[in-house]
């Protein structure tokens, strides 16, 4: 199979839902996808790695292709494509390596030579207009597809930086895992606030948005996982995260007949990460469990 | 805002090795991290191993006050940065700390590098404060040089591990969780067997699941006669930066800020080769020179000072 998905949004599209990391979740980006259907979007991106953590890869694709989604490109889907040791995520500490190099070989060896092929060929980034927004959507961030962009490590004024560097007036990204926003005025790049607050409102408005990830919840002790929902009205941007409800127990059974790691079947169940804590930062880790 | 201590200053106790190489050149790719020298190279203790030989006499840097940093944390604004890093000597020492924390937490993530001697319970509070209040991660990294009194005591000094280790405990009692940093002083075999005991030492004080970072030995200052220093071939030539990433190196992406000057990395506080200019704006228009021994170090391990391999420390 050879994924036909859309490579571009389409002019005049004024409410998108973004998915992040769907790691192989196939069951929550179907869900995700009925949702968004549901809430009355326009249109559809997902922001890559598609594989990872969750069992059988390749029952993604076919679900991205029978619904056009366009496709940023993951730092694990370049890895997968390019065939590389791993995940290129820069783990150092030994038990989050362990089962980081497991569920990269599990991925790796699960996912067809077509599938891979084709994650080669995705864009590192895509721009679109939402209203009279320039959008940038990439996976870590526009300059680099594997950074990551915590909420905690983040400062306003840089975000203002990645934004004027790319041109753009919304960036969407994910590769963290955990949703979060902010918007600010480019005349004032020290001051952020969350989306919908009150700021000097006109045309220097700023916004970035973590859509989140579909692949596994977003370690707040809850079962659902998230994706954002945006709509621009002119240069007025909303944003909404929407938590999604799937049958994760359905998953959690194929995780465990695949016999992937009990630690990642935890995760799908409680809400809480518990491996690949390294990379979070101090407030992200303290506000979970592990 | 308190005052800075007065500023003096006296020859440095050791002197810098002999610059060893015209070395390659690598340019700014961008200004990520901001480093603030701010206890200078003045410490309570006198570490055998501290590749810049920070002690209690030791005043060839002095102290940042606050308002020296707050205005080079308003240049880095416009430079778009996004972490800073505080060292030393040790931060604790400079009576203008926690001003200085709260001011740059109200911009960005913070990493303070400490020996956590320093850290009363009033201190600890203070800190749970601040990072509460703020949107930014406060992140402690704390030097803790082996698992056992023994063999930390012997690189830092007498009853220095009990004084870490207790305020390890203060900072996860309130929910700050310190990366603990060390230095590795065993064979690369016996790297499975530490950690075991880190993570078994460190969950007497209450800390499961630490954060811990194992930094390879920068063989100057201290550490040079501590073990031994640099042989002639660990230097870094033009020809070793040829398909090299650059963004693996601290000064394609960093630069330090001191009471006397900017440098182009905290490593090379003792090498002239490596001071860029009086202001930041000056330093990073101008390219780092990969002129020292130290640098072999962060070419061969990549940016160890950083909390993480982020944008200036990861290939890709």
């Amino acid at each position: 199979m050879s994924p036909g998905t859309s490579t571009r949004i389409e002019p005049g599209v004024r409410r998108l839902a973004a998915f992040g990391g769907v790691y192989s979740n196939h069951l929550a980006l179907e869900a995700a996808i009925a949702d968004a259907e549901s809430r009355g979007a326009d249109a559809m991106i997902c922001l890559g790695d598609l594989g990872a953590f969750g069992p059988h890869p390749d029952k993604v694709f076919p679900v991205l292709e029978a619904h056009g989604i366009p496709v940023v490109k993951g730092n694990y889907d370049d890895s997968i494509a390019r065939g590389l040791d791993d995940c290129q995520c820069g783990y150092t500490d030994p038990r989050d390596n362990y089962y980081a190099r497991l569920s990269y070989r599990y991925t790796f060896d699960r996912t067809s030579p077509q599938n891979r092929a084709w994650m080669g060929e995705l864009p590192d980034a895509l721009r679109f207009r939402l209203g009279d927004l320039e959008v940038l959507a990439c996976h870590g961030s526009p300059r680099r597809t594997n950074e990551f962009l915590w909420e905690s490590t983040t400062p306003t004024h840089f975000l203002d930086k990645l934004t004027r560097d790319s041109g753009s007036d919304v960036i969407l990204g994910t590769h963290t895992g955990i949703h979060w926003a902010r918007e600010w005025d480019a005349c004032a790049p020290t001051k952020g606030y969350p989306i919908g607050a009150s700021g000097a409102p006109g045309a220097s408005r700023r916004a970035f948005v973590n859509v989140g990830a579909l692949g596994r919840p977003a370690n707040d002790g809850r079962q659902e996982v998230w994706y954002a929902l945006l709509e621009a009205e002119g240069r007025e941007l909303s944003v909404q995260f929407v938590p999604v409800a799937y049958d994760h127990e359905a998953l959690a059974s194929e995780m465990r007949s695949e016999e992937l790691p009990e630690e990642f079947v935890e995760t799908i169940l409680t809400g809480w990460w518990t491996t690949c804590l390294e990379i979070l930062p101090g407030k992200e880790r303290a506000a979970g469990r592990w | 805002m308190s005052k800075a201590l007065p500023i003096t200053a006296s020859e440095p106790t050791v002197a810098p090795q002999p610059r060893r190489s015209e070395g390659p050149t690598v340019e700014l790719r961008a200004l990520d991290q901001l480093w603030f020298q701010v206890a200078g190279t003045v410490c309570n203790l006198r570490c055998r191993h501290c590749f810049i030989s920070c002690s209690p006499e030791n005043h060839s840097h002095w102290f940042m006050s606050r308002d020296e940093v707050a205005g080079h944390l308003e240049t880095s604004i416009r430079w778009g940065v996004k972490e800073y890093y505080f060292t030393g000597g040790e931060p604790f020492m400079n009576r203008d700390m926690m001003g200085i924390l709260g001011d740059a937490l109200a911009l960005g993530p913070v990493t303070v590098l400490t020996n956590a001697t320093l850290l009363p319970t009033r201190t600890v509070e203070g800190l749970r404060r601040l990072a509460r209040t703020s949107p930014y991660t406060l992140e402690l990294r704390v030097s803790i040089d082996g698992v056992t009194a023994e063999m930390n005591d012997e690189i830092r000094g007498a009853g220095t591990f009990d004084r870490a280790l207790d305020a390890v405990g203060r900072l996860v009692a309130v929910g700050l969780l310190p990366i603990i940093t060390t230095m590795q002083t065993w064979a690369d075999d016996r790297n499975d067997e530490v950690l075991r005991s880190f993570r078994s030492v460190l969950a007497g004080v209450g800390y499961v699941r630490p954060r811990l970072k194992i930094l390879p030995p920068l063989r100057i200052g201290a550490e040079a006669r501590r073990d031994r220093p640099y042989n002639g071939v660990e230097l870094v030539d033009r020809d070793m930066m040829t398909g090299y990433p650059e963004e693996l190196l601290l000064c394609s992406g960093a630069r330090l800020v001191t009471a006397s000057g900017v440098w182009a990395c905290p490593i090379l506080l003792d090498y002239p080769s490596a001071r860029l200019g009086d202001t930041l704006d000056e330093a990073a228009t101008r390219p780092a020179v990969l002129a020292e021994q130290a640098c072999f170090t962060c070419w061969t391990h990549g940016a160890i000072c950083s909390n993480l391999p982020g944008f200036a420390a990861d290939p890709a």
